[in-house]
């Protein structure tokens, strides 16, 4: 402390008692408490428990296996035999190939939008962005409801319009289910990854733009030379909750289930970890695809965010 | 300096949600053929993203017999309110019953979620002790666990310390948010000054006051941030309560819908009643997403512009 408080310390008994507290780094434990104890609750321990039930199996005695069933260890039975039934594993190729195809997609319209909006005047770029966003707040479930009427011939308009033009669209086809997903979840979030780009634009000093532009830089070269290099952060974030969110595919192939015959209980491999625990009763290989699945997703993501910073540091 | 330099200073240091201090200019018109290519790609994506609720609007005001029968793009007989009495009152009126429980789930989920992560955020921002960085880690990894991977292992949980089926089941872990203690921690370190905390502690406050009346004043941006962004998340959430929750009188708008929707092969009427819970579900939401947008860009990138 500086000299000058010294004078207005001494008057002060109230300022004295406060100096004589113990450290106050010791009440940070006070403040992460009540959050790490619901997080361990919540999130940590379901974890360890469904990695412990995982290992477990169910077990008949006595002739022929007729005898009273009882819980045994299994260690990774489940995990072998969930990576052996094909129709699992073809369910982790399908997400995967969904997600190299929706996620770019998605990452390519948001940023094209949010450029654009860029050049678009203040009023008007706030109605569109605004518009763009709407479907964010709109439940996965109920944008497939939505989407469902409109792929289902009879009720559609779409596919009434499209039928008046020549074409017999059949979104729920076998070959093309999986792309009418994907078109639900990029109306649904390329608003949403959007507004992120933006932020991290207007987070960019406008003296940057200003000397590009006395530079001689038209608004293509800005966009391209100078804004798209600046977002990169934004969309490494993107990108790695867009991988997260591909891999927890459920909802929506669950919900167009009902009006798509080709989906199947094991199109996604969450789909597959939650038919067999409520339809097949067998929480132990539910358990072992979660963390299959979980483990997936987290190597992913933590693959492409060591994959952009090493990339990152090697370009300086 | 410049009326857009001095915008760059306001949105620079992140005051959330403060207007810009001029209507920025926009000099920069692009060329002719530009302009309309600009003006043309912008409209197709507006019209790409209204399609679905436009079709919604139409189709709530028709009746179940029209929803067939008729171009869905255009409105037919319209009867808006009297199909929307239909879905207050059918099935003694479960549907209000569900937006009352989406409305707990997500309001009384997303306020605490707000608080723990600010806490937590805040400690791991202010305060030096030894395993700090350990912690941080360890929240972090919880940002990458997808949640839906998460539900079948608290479902599992759950049902052994028999929460199932409780609205605990869906509210406990609904207040944990990893990615909000990112947000409040990264928001914390820049916008609380440690000279501030150090003349409140001067002064005689306890770390529990200055908490409470200094430091959530000034981290309100990140925290209306935190909450929009957890309210949305439990709102939209389908899998949780999917799993957690048998009886039809705890579910949310979400699953309500989706058991509308699947037995309207036996109650043909299901059909219009989905599409106007639907509609009367979105409607607020629209609105919240029209006025509440400009608050999703303060604190979503303070993390990545740092490099």
């Amino acid at each position: 402390m500086s000299t000058s408080v010294q004078p207005g310390r001494a008057r002060s008994g109230k300022a004295a008692r406060g100096r004589r507290r113990g450290r106050p780094d010791r009440k940070a434990w006070a403040f992460l408490g009540p959050f790490l104890a619901l997080y361990l609750f919540a999130m940590v321990v379901p974890v360890l428990y469904a990695v412990y039930q995982s290992m477990l199996k169910v077990e008949r005695s006595g002739p022929m296996g007729l005898g009273e069933p009882s819980v045994g260890f299994a260690g990774f039975e489940n995990y072998s035999l969930a990576l052996h039934q094909e129709t699992f594993v073809e369910g982790f190729g399908r997400v995967l190939l969904f997600g190299i195809v929706q996620v770019p997609v998605m990452l390519v319209l948001a940023l094209v939008l949010a450029l654009l909006l860029d050049q678009v005047s203040h009023r008007w770029a706030g109605l569109l962005r605004a518009t763009y966003f709407l479907p964010y707040g709109i439940p996965g479930v109920i944008a497939t409801i939505l989407w469902g009427f409109l792929y289902v011939p009879g009720v559609s308009p779409v596919t009434s319009v499209l039928g008046d033009l020549g074409f017999q669209p059949d979104f729920l086809g076998y070959d093309n289910v999986l792309w009418s997903v994907a078109n639900i979840v990029v109306w649904q979030f390329a608003g949403y990854n959007m507004l992120i780009i933006i932020a991290q634009l207007k987070a960019v000093p406008q003296e940057l733009y200003e000397a590009a532009r006395i530079d001689g830089a038209g608004p293509w070269q800005t966009a391209l030379r100078i804004k798209l290099p600046l977002v990169r952060p934004a969309l490494v974030l993107t990108t790695v909750f867009s991988i997260i969110g591909t891999m927890q595919l459920f909802a929506e192939p669950l919900v167009l289930k009902k009006v798509a015959p080709a989906v199947t209980t094991d199109y996604t491999p969450n789909l597959s970890a939650y038919f067999d625990a409520f339809a097949n009763a067998n929480l132990y290989l539910a358990a072992a695809k979660s963390v299959i699945l979980a483990v997936v997703a987290m190597v992913l993501s933590f693959g492409f965010l060591s994959l952009v910073t090493r990339k990152q540091r090697s370009e300086r | 300096m410049s009326a857009t330099g001095t915008r760059t200073t306001t949105t620079g240091t992140a005051v959330a949600g403060s207007p810009p201090a001029a209507p920025a200019p926009r000099p920069r018109r692009a060329p002719r053929p530009g302009r309309i290519l600009l003006v043309a790609v912008l409209t197709a994506a507006a019209l790409y993203f209204l399609l679905p609720v436009y079709w919604l609007l139409v189709a709530a005001t028709k009746s179940n017999d029209s929803l067939y029968g008729s171009f869905g793009l255009w409105f037919d007989d319209p009867r808006l309110w009297d199909n929307l009495s239909r879905v207050f009152s059918y099935d003694g009126h479960v549907y209000l019953r569900w937006t009352l429980n989406s409305l707990l789930y997500a309001g009384v989920g997303a306020v605490l979620a707000t608080l723990l992560s600010a806490a937590a955020g805040f400690a791991l921002a202010k305060y030096r002790f030894a395993g700090r960085e350990a912690v941080f880690t360890f929240v972090l990894a919880g940002v990458l666990l997808p949640s839906t991977a998460l539900a079948l292992p608290l479902y599992l949980m759950f049902s052994k310390l028999e929460l199932t089926n409780t609205y605990w089941g869906v509210l406990i872990p609904s207040v944990v948010s990893p990615f909000g203690v990112y947000l409040c921690r990264i928001y914390a370190e820049a916008a609380v000054p440690d000279t501030l905390l150090e003349a409140a502690r001067v002064d005689g406050a306890g770390e529990g006051r200055i908490f409470f009346s200094l430091v959530l004043r000034i981290m309100t941006p990140a925290l209306v941030t935190v909450f929009l962004f957890q309210f949305v998340h439990i709102w939209n959430n389908y899998f949780l309560p999917l799993v957690m929750l048998s009886d039809d009188r705890k579910y949310p708008i979400t699953l309500g819908l989706v058991t509308w929707q699947q037995a309207a092969d036996r109650v043909p009427e299901l059909t219009q009643y989905t599409i106007g819970g639907a509609f009367v579900s979105v409607v607020p939401l629209a609105v919240a997403m029209l006025v509440l947008q400009r608050f999703w860009q303060t604190g979503l990138t303070e993390g990545s512009v740092k490099e």
